[in-house]
């Protein structure tokens, strides 16, 4: 186990280079002026040229990348092109937001989708269709669109919980709480319909393998099948669909931080990208990344926990 | 978004009727029907013609809208809908309809493109890695992986910022990055059929891969290939119009998404401007998925068949004989007694198929009754009735079956679990997909017992140990501990026997015990089920199509056909003078009556060779 945790380490180190590789390499490639858009038209070219070359941006695009990779194995992020901020702080100070949000629509999709996959698999009929139906409507409509009929309800019409803004759970749990709800009820509609298929999909398949016919020969009475054995082996599946989720859901928090304006890494991405802050983006991609070989890697370990098959390959 | 897309749906060679958007599946025949199924399911009909509308008025919308999109007027601005302006004014004073209208046709045509990129890309590289596999399906698999690692909304913002603000290139972006969904699909599809025997069958004839892959292959993958199209246009657009949601878009042409952008930056003042463009995206949307749905309801045609179990052309038969009543041995009380038992599967259109039209049949304590018969015939129908474990959709629909005098038709499902286990017991016939992968096998011995018999834990394992020993596995400490793929299909058939008997049976119910195991394991299995029937004095139903199994090991034979059994009788009766045609199809002697194998010997006889 412990030899296939650091296999999966090693192969995430070597995508997250691949991929900073890659992307510096795309972001480099337009002969954008960076001195130029930061100095403004009437610079003269000498200084823009001075701002150019203090930014090590006359260099080969090779070599800048090989001096921002040692700089960000040491931890060094950089500084922003445009606001100068130190770049790592920037993210870190956004990351908790993005990580409230993510984290808690992980939870509530993997009860949610767990109790309705159970049930519509186990009950079939009724149960099975309206869930189907439920998973039909949070898969067809864009997760913003979801989100703007959540604020149109739960905020303008209803007011129960404030439109806009963010409290940190350390100044506030309660008003964390309340300012997280619906951004994680808007993200959560997608995935909930997603995962629930998913384990609804898992649990019909397990039902009808040989093995819970036989446990069914020998006398367990069904609940308990269901809740040993079939919640077990349907787990596997239903987890790496979540683990998927999770990547989906870091393009979507980008949405929802926009619509409620919650200064996290999603928010972070749209006003940075469209500026090509180039150290910025790298962060920014770098930390989603790490999120998804993270999570991929928690997946994977709780799915070789589960599955003993799954652990010897 | 590509990580959401639904896993891969496979199904059979099936041809299916081209829907809109796709053009990969050439040469295939043109729709035989398909379509007119289609459109004869409720759901596909209405989102196709939803669909079909929300084309017609985009393409359309020079024609039908009432202005251009761009003219304002400020002081209409939240005008109310009007006869002029059926949808009202947003907050420049434009019309909603027409930018509804024109602003389709951007958020479509991008789909579109992004549609056509993705299945120029994954196609033809699911094939190709699917067929060939190899280096290319490795180095594929590998960029699959890490383009699904990325998440599509930061790559295309990224994207913007490089490539600049032009809808087509990130449409082409979007194409990009949802294009491994289909490489997955098509890809799986092609590797499971290219195992496939008519594969085999079609390379060994001579046809060359080409041909092979537009002829076979192509028909195969069409029908999921289909489906994923129409989720994936949901996805499309949706990415889409939430690019121009976020105001990265087209900058300031009509579109759905920056529609939805302003009526959000209003949402205080006039929160019914979402309605609109809202209505619109949903529609498209939901119509696309549930039009999806559809089309994998017409394209795999779902049918209620018994898993697997069917098979052989439907024969006629004339009169089946009514069952001998003749070779029983005594009329002590049955420990199984089956009367006019009839079993059928539910149709999806609600009617029901027959698979066992009435049978009789009895097992005595002590005695081995072998229910033989081509596979097909409804032997192990029968089996699962009497155990009350009938597949999804099977059901009893007259009859009785009596176990130590109890009739268990109609008994409840609490009742008749109680019976199982302790009464009747099951071997299965297929050793390792009747074991729970994610269990050792010590703990799938123990359970049962521990609820059957009501003992603790410690009882039970030291039950489970005695019953390993008693079916002759060499280890059964570490056996214990093991799980179902680190032990092998003969030991996992002496666990699953272990099983069996672990609460004490009285009647066996063995379903092609040894069907799936090499021959030297087989005698070995049959040699312990004799031994454990002889020493526990156990009834047993043994379901097989191997009259050598019979001979070796049955009292009595019950010869199943197509649903009904044609004869019964000792198994010196039976195996010397077959009467009914199938018996002697069994045994190998087609028409006339030249003996097939070498004269039968008592068991007795052979006992101690054995």
């Amino acid at each position: 186990m412990l030899k296939f945790i650091a296999r999966r380490i090693a192969a995430g180190a070597v995508l997250l280079v691949v991929i900073s590789f890659l992307s510096y390499l795309l972001l480099s490639v337009p002969d954008a002026d960076v001195g130029r858009q930061l100095l403004g038209q009437g610079a003269d070219q000498a200084a823009v040229d001075a701002k150019n070359a203090s930014l090590g941006l006359d260099r080969p695009v090779l070599t800048q990348y090989a001096d921002w990779l040692a700089h960000a194995v040491r931890g060094d992020l950089g500084t922003s092109w445009f606001t100068s901020e130190d770049v790592g702080t920037a993210v870190a100070g956004r990351l908790p937001v993005t990580a409230s949000l993510t984290l808690g629509v992980t939870l509530v999709t993997t009860v949610v989708s767990f109790l309705l996959g159970v049930w519509a698999g186990v009950r079939r009929g009724a149960a099975d269709r309206f869930v189907q139906v439920l998973g039909v409507i949070g898969y067809a409509l864009p997760g913003f669109l979801v989100t703007l009929v959540i604020v149109l309800v739960f905020a303008v019409n209803l007011n129960w919980f404030p439109a806009i803004g963010y409290t940190a759970f350390t100044e506030s749990p309660g008003g964390w709480l309340s300012t997280i709800t619906l951004p994680v009820l808007s993200l959560a509609v997608a995935s909930v319909a997603g995962v629930s298929q998913q384990v609804r999909g898992a649990v019909v398949d397990v039902l009808r393998q040989d093995y819970v016919r036989t446990l069914r020969a020998r006398g367990l009475p069904t609940s308990r099948i269901v809740f040993r054995h079939v919640l077990r082996n349907a787990s596997a599946p239903a987890l790496s669909v979540l683990g998927m989720q999770f990547v989906g859901l870091l393009g979507g928090a980008v949405l929802v931080e926009q619509i409620f304006g919650l200064p996290g890494i999603g928010s972070m991405t749209v006003t940075y990208t469209t500026r090509g802050d180039i150290p910025v983006i790298m962060a920014l991609v770098m930390f989603t990344v790490i999120g998804v070989v993270l999570i991929n890697l928690l997946v994977d370990t709780m799915i070789g926990w589960l599955n003993p098959k799954a652990r010897a390959a | 978004m590509s990580e959401n897309l639904p896993a891969a749906v496979p199904t059979g060679p099936r041809p299916s009727a081209p829907a809109p958007g796709t053009s990969t599946a050439r040469p295939a025949p043109p729709a035989d029907g398909s379509l007119r199924r289609l459109l004869r399911n409720p759901l596909g009909a209405v989102s196709a013609g939803v669909l079909l509308l929300l084309v017609v008025a985009v393409v359309l919308a020079p024609l039908l809208a009432p202005q251009a999109p761009d003219v304002s007027s400020l002081g209409d601005a939240f005008a109310a809908p009007d006869g002029a302006h059926p949808m009202g004014m947003d907050s420049a004073g434009r019309d909603i309809l027409s930018r509804i209208l024109y602003g389709g046709r951007s958020t479509l045509g991008g789909a579109v493109v992004a549609l056509a990129i993705a299945l120029a890309l994954g196609v033809p590289s699911g094939l190709y890695a699917g067929y060939y596999g190899g280096r290319f399906d490795s180095v594929a698999n590998w960029a699959v992986n890490l383009v699904m690692a990325l998440p599509a909304m930061v790559v295309l913002l990224a994207s913007r910022a490089i490539l600049g603000p032009d809808v087509l290139v990130l449409m082409i972006v979007l194409g990009v990055l949802v294009a491994p969904g289909f490489f997955r699909l098509v890809r799986g599809i092609v590797a499971n059929v290219r195992k496939e025997l008519y594969v085999d069958a079609a390379k060994v004839s001579g046809l060359s891969d080409t041909r092979i892959v537009a002829r076979h292959i192509l028909i195969v993958v069409r029908g999921p290939l289909i489906i994923q199209v129409a989720l994936v246009a949901g996805i499309a657009i949706g990415l889409q119009a939430g690019l121009e949601f976020l105001g990265v878009g087209s900058g300031s042409a009509a579109t759905w998404g920056a529609m939805l952008n302003e009526a959000f930056q209003n949402i205080q003042r006039a929160p019914l401007l979402i309605l609109w463009p809202g209505l619109a995206l949903g529609l498209t949307n939901g119509s696309l998925v549930l039009l999806a749905g559809a089309l994998r309801d017409v394209l795999e045609d779902r049918g209620g068949e018994p898993a697997g179990r069917r098979r052989g052309r439907p024969r006629t038969r004339t009169a089946s004989p009514a069952p001998e009543v003749l070779d029983r041995p005594s009329e002590a009380a049955a420990l199984l007694s089956v009367r006019g038992l009839t079993v059928a599967y539910d149709r999806p259109d609600g009617t029901g198929r027959e698979v066992v039209h009435g049978i009789d049949l009895d097992v005595h304590p002590g005695e081995i009754v072998g229910l033989v018969g081509e596979s097909g015939s409804g032997k192990t129908q029968t089996a699962f009735s009497v155990l009350g474990i009938l597949p999804e959709g099977g059901r009893i629909g007259s009859g009785s079956i009596m176990i130590e005098g109890q009739e268990t038709v109609g008994l409840p499902e609490r009742a008749h679990r109680a019976l199982r286990g302790g009464t009747v017991a099951y071997v299965p016939q297929e050793p390792m997909s009747n074991l729970d992968p994610a269990f050792t096998v010590g703990s799938q011995l123990m359970e049962p017992m521990r609820h059957v018999l009501g003992i603790s834990r410690k009882e039970a394992a030291v039950r489970a140990l005695d019953l390993l020993r008693l079916v002759e596995i060499p280890d059964p400490g570490r056996t214990m501990r093991l799980y179902p793929h680190e032990i092998s299909g003969g030991m996992a058939q002496r666990v699953l026997i272990a099983g069996a008997m672990s609460c004490d049976p009285r009647l066996l119910i063995a379903d092609e015990p040894t069907t799936a195991l090499d021959v030297r394991v087989q005698a070995e299995i049959l040699g312990l089920l004799r031994r454990l029937q002889q020493d526990r004095g156990l009834g047993v139903l043994l379901v097989t199509h191997d009259l050598g199994v019979v001979a070796d090991l049955c009292d009595r034979v019950a010869v199943m056909s197509d649903g009904r059994i044609v004869e019964t009788g000792t198994t010196d009766r039976i195996l010397r003078s077959p009467q009914d045609p199938c018996t002697r199809a069994l045994l190998g002697a087609v028409l006339d009556e030249a003996p097939a194998r070498e004269p039968w010997q008592p068991r007795e006889a052979r006992k101690t060779t054995a």
